[in-house]
């Protein structure tokens, strides 16, 4: 296993390298000038000329770079164009949000898609199983940014049950950030739980045909028993992949859902950036999600294999 | 209930009546997230909305924007126009128990004028010298006359930080330290700045509420829902077509004022290898452009008749507006006669847009309109960082932008419209013009200044290098438990007087 963990971080390493060459030769590619972008309408050349010599906007582009990511390798990602902040720091104030909400995202879709999943499998070609398709579908095809204003307009301004936006720290008031992600979470999460429910659905289907399944109640083991016991964890082997795909996505930021429950995370973050021409931001940004998204793969495939036995020799 | 428990009650009762609920915090819905909080520093409006409640500035403007007394109290000019001498308020002191004094003011005027990331400079450029003429006084030698000036000391170049904590160069805007009403309590980055009642301000019978918390909310209509589910009590920038529906909720009260800017159609007249077409080369195929837009008629389809329809760069409620020279109406004969007289019978033209709804929705009925009278617009949607940029560049033909407006005229009019100006993206010229703006730029007298801007309007309204078409309003909704908010063109939000409920 640890053979297989460094062996895996090897192939990593040249992957984020590469992430980080193109994030940054695709982001000099963007028309619109950083500097025209940031000095709004003081567009004095004077102005101008003075902020991309404070940004060394002018070096090559190679030059940028190589001191860019020679900053980074240390853990300097640069300061934000727009406010001075230093990008880590940004960065690390912004991650424990876009977690929380990535979490419990994750923690909603995992609850509706895994037992609507089962269940449509179960009972598949019944009305039970027309119906969890049918709301999945549904999550699926309803839009992140309608579904999260309509809920705005009747949970919060209608019924005046939730917060309509914004975001608490747990660590501040746990109730309270309960309370304001709840809605942001569910959102998201009603999309996800239609993929989960799809994924575990076939998955299920392929693991119920399966001989051992017919042994186990061929010995006259409950039906619960085989379908949780027997079934459900070998199915769940593809799903944990994807769960942890979803979830790398998810860390990359929810941008329209983060925009419009205005919670300060990554997407918004990396919007208002690429908007503004923020280089320093983006980069920081994508390099760190990038990393996130490896680091999570790897998971995602010791989790596998310590799940399933047959995956232990394999390379 | 005993005797004792109903005193206790009433004594309760009576306390809550007597102290006025009107300590309280506020939370303001900003459109965007403000840049660093440094006054040097900064470039965008929300900033300058939290400046108003942060840092004080030597002088401030009144709604009808003449020029008031904030921490200078009273000025004069030396008869030569080149030296301006002001006398400060004795007894105020920053936040960070500073005190406020007439070195602090020449340190001020020093650090924007040389601090390298400063955005003031040009501002202040006519200011050789600060003097201080007494523990209260100072007096700012020019280089030359500069009506502008004091518009610019009531704004970001007029405001003064605390010397101390300005010790630390660049990274001031962390944590601002002013002299303002409020105190910079916490930032985070998209999600709220959080600003305090400051104890000793020199004010501070004037300030009613303990706290304040702006908090950026980018979509108009997010920014309503929290309004109305109270999570808010007040917000800027309203979009106009949810004026109707806002007005209508008996919690809510919505105020409007003109602003100071503009939103029209620039013009490359002579920017590089874009601007050889009809429409650059020949005025009369400008005017017959502007001819055939119905701005009335634009103002009530696209912004609910909210807006205010204009073609000069001053709004009516200017006291710089010319008013010999109203919005004409449209006349698709005269543009079809003016495009006929310059040989065409048909023109296609480019337009760029930026890739927002409204702005498009306004290109597309005027796309309509113009068609009527010969005019063939493609409409290029582009973000708005890539649309300055071309712009800038002279990769355009025609585009569509606004201004948001300065106090001075000067700052409406002297950077696009004279020969060398910094955003004359049209790159228009004429001597003449150039003559008129730079004279109005030195006269101190506004009578006579207002006359060298109706005249270079005047020729600015034959040769159409921007074709103005309408005003934008400042409109904010509010708590019905927000009193005592008093609108002002700038768009500001001045929280003197202003209280709430609980």
């Amino acid at each position: 296993m640890l053979a297989f963990i460094a062996r895996r971080l090897m192939i990593a390493a040249p992957t984020v390298v590469l992430i980080s060459m193109l994030v940054f030769g695709l982001q000099k590619l963007l028309p619109g000038d950083p500097v025209l972008a940031m000095a709004g309408e003081d567009r004095d050349p004077a102005v101008l000329e003075a902020l991309r010599e404070q940004y060394r906007l002018n070096d090559p582009v190679a030059v940028q770079y190589a001191t860019w990511i020679a900053g980074a390798a240390q853990g300097d990602l640069g300061v934000s164009l727009r406010t001075r902040q230093p990008v880590a720091d940004l960065i690390a104030a912004k991650a424990p949000v876009t977690l929380q909400l990535a979490a419990m995202a994750l923690g909603f879709a995992l609850l509706i898609g895994v037992p609507m999943g089962v269940l449509s499998a179960v009972k598949q070609n019944t009305w039970a199983d027309y119906l969890a398709n049918a709301v999945a579908l549904s999550g699926l095809s309803v839009p992140n940014f309608w579904l999260g204003i309509m809920l705005i307009l009747l949970v919060s301004v209608n019924l005046g049950w939730l917060p309509a936006s914004g975001y608490v720290s747990p660590s501040e008031d746990f109730a309270r950030s309960m309370q304001t992600m709840l809605m942001p979470a569910f959102v998201l999460g009603t999309g996800l739980a239609a993929t989960l429910m799809r994924h575990t659905r076939s998955a299920m289907l392929g693991v119920l045909r399966a001989d051992y399944v017919r042994t186990a109640r061929a010995k006259g083991l409950s039906e619960r028993r085989v379908i949780l016991k027997h079934a459900l964890r070998n199915a769940l082997v593809p799903v944990i992949t994807v769960s942890a795909l979803i979830f790398g996505e998810l860390l990359g930021g929810a941008v329209l859902t983060e925009q419009i429950f205005t919670i300060p995370g990554f997407g918004k973050l990396v919007v208002d950036a690429v908007f503004t021409r923020d280089y320093a931001v983006v980069q920081g940004i994508v390099l760190c999600t990038a990393v996130a998204f490896i680091l999570l793969n790897l998971a995602a495939d010791v989790a596998q294999r310590a799940l399933n036995p047959r995956l232990r020799d394999a390379p | 209930m005993t005797p004792l428990r109903l005193s206790t009650l009433a004594l309760l009762l009576a306390t809550a009546a007597a102290a006025p609920a009107l300590s309280a915090d506020l939370r303001i819905g900003l459109q965007d997230d403000a840049d660093i909080l440094d006054p040097d520093q900064s470039r965008t409006f929300v900033g300058r909305i939290v400046y108003t409640a942060l840092c004080d500035k030597l002088v401030d403007i009144t709604p009808g924007l003449e020029i008031t007394p904030q921490l200078a109290t009273g000025w004069t000019w030396s008869d030569d126009g080149k030296t301006l001498t002001m006398t400060l308020r004795e007894g105020v002191v920053f936040h960070d128990g500073t005190p406020f004094d007439a070195a602090a003011v020449k340190a001020n005027i020093e650090r924007s004028k040389t601090l390298p990331e400063s955005r003031r400079k040009s501002e202040l450029a006519s200011v050789d010298t600060v003097e201080v003429t007494g523990p209260f006084e100072v007096a700012l030698t020019l280089s030359a006359p500069d009506a502008t000036l004091m518009a610019q000391l009531a704004d970001r170049a007029g405001m003064m930080v605390s010397p101390t904590a300005a010790a630390v160069g660049a990274d001031f805007g962390l944590a601002p330290v002013c002299s303002g009403p409020f105190r910079f309590v916490e930032r985070v980055q998209q999600d709220r700045i959080v600003l305090e009642r400051f104890a000793d301000y020199w004010n501070a019978d004037a300030i009613k509420l303990d706290r304040v918390t702006y908090l950026p909310i980018p979509d108009t209509t997010v920014r309503l829902a929290n309004l109305r589910s109270g999570d808010l009590d007040m917000i800027e920038r309203l979009a106009a077509t949810d004026v109707a529906q806002a007005s209508a909720d008996p919690n809510l009260a919505v105020m409007k004022i003109d602003g100071l800017g503009y939103q029209g159609v620039t013009v490359n007249i002579a920017n590089g290898d874009r601007a050889a077409t009809p429409v650059g080369r020949d005025a009369r195929v400008r005017q017959a452009f502007s001819l055939a837009i119905d701005r009335a008629a634009l103002n009530q389809v696209v912004f609910d008749g909210v807006f205010t329809p204009g073609v000069q760069p001053f709004p009516p409620s200017s006291p710089w507006f010319d008013a010999r020279n109203p919005v004409p109406a449209r006349d698709v004969a005269a543009a079809k006669a003016l495009l006929a007289e310059a040989g065409i019978d048909r023109l296609a033209v480019e337009v760029q847009v930026a890739n927002n709804p409204v702005q498009q929705n306004l290109m597309q009925v005027i796309q309509a309109m113009v068609a009527e009278a010969g005019f063939d617009v493609t409409l290029q949607a582009k973000e708005f960082a890539t649309l300055l940029a071309d712009q800038s560049a002279g990769a355009y033909q025609m585009s569509q932008v606004g201004w948001s407006g300065r106090v001075d005229p000067d700052g409406n009019i002297h950077q696009f419209a004279t020969c060398a100006g910094g955003i004359n993206d049209s790159k228009f010229c004429d001597p003449a013009v150039d003559a008129l703006l730079n004279a109005a730029r030195v006269m101190p007298d506004p009578a006579a200044r207002k006359a060298q801007y109706d005249a270079a309007n005047a020729i600015l309204s034959v040769q159409n290098p921007i074709i103005y078409l309408y005003h934008q309003p400042w409109i904010w909704a509010m708590d019905r438990k927000v009193a005592g908010f008093v609108p002002y063109p700038d768009g500001m939000i001045r929280l003197e007087g202003v209280t709430r409920a609980e």
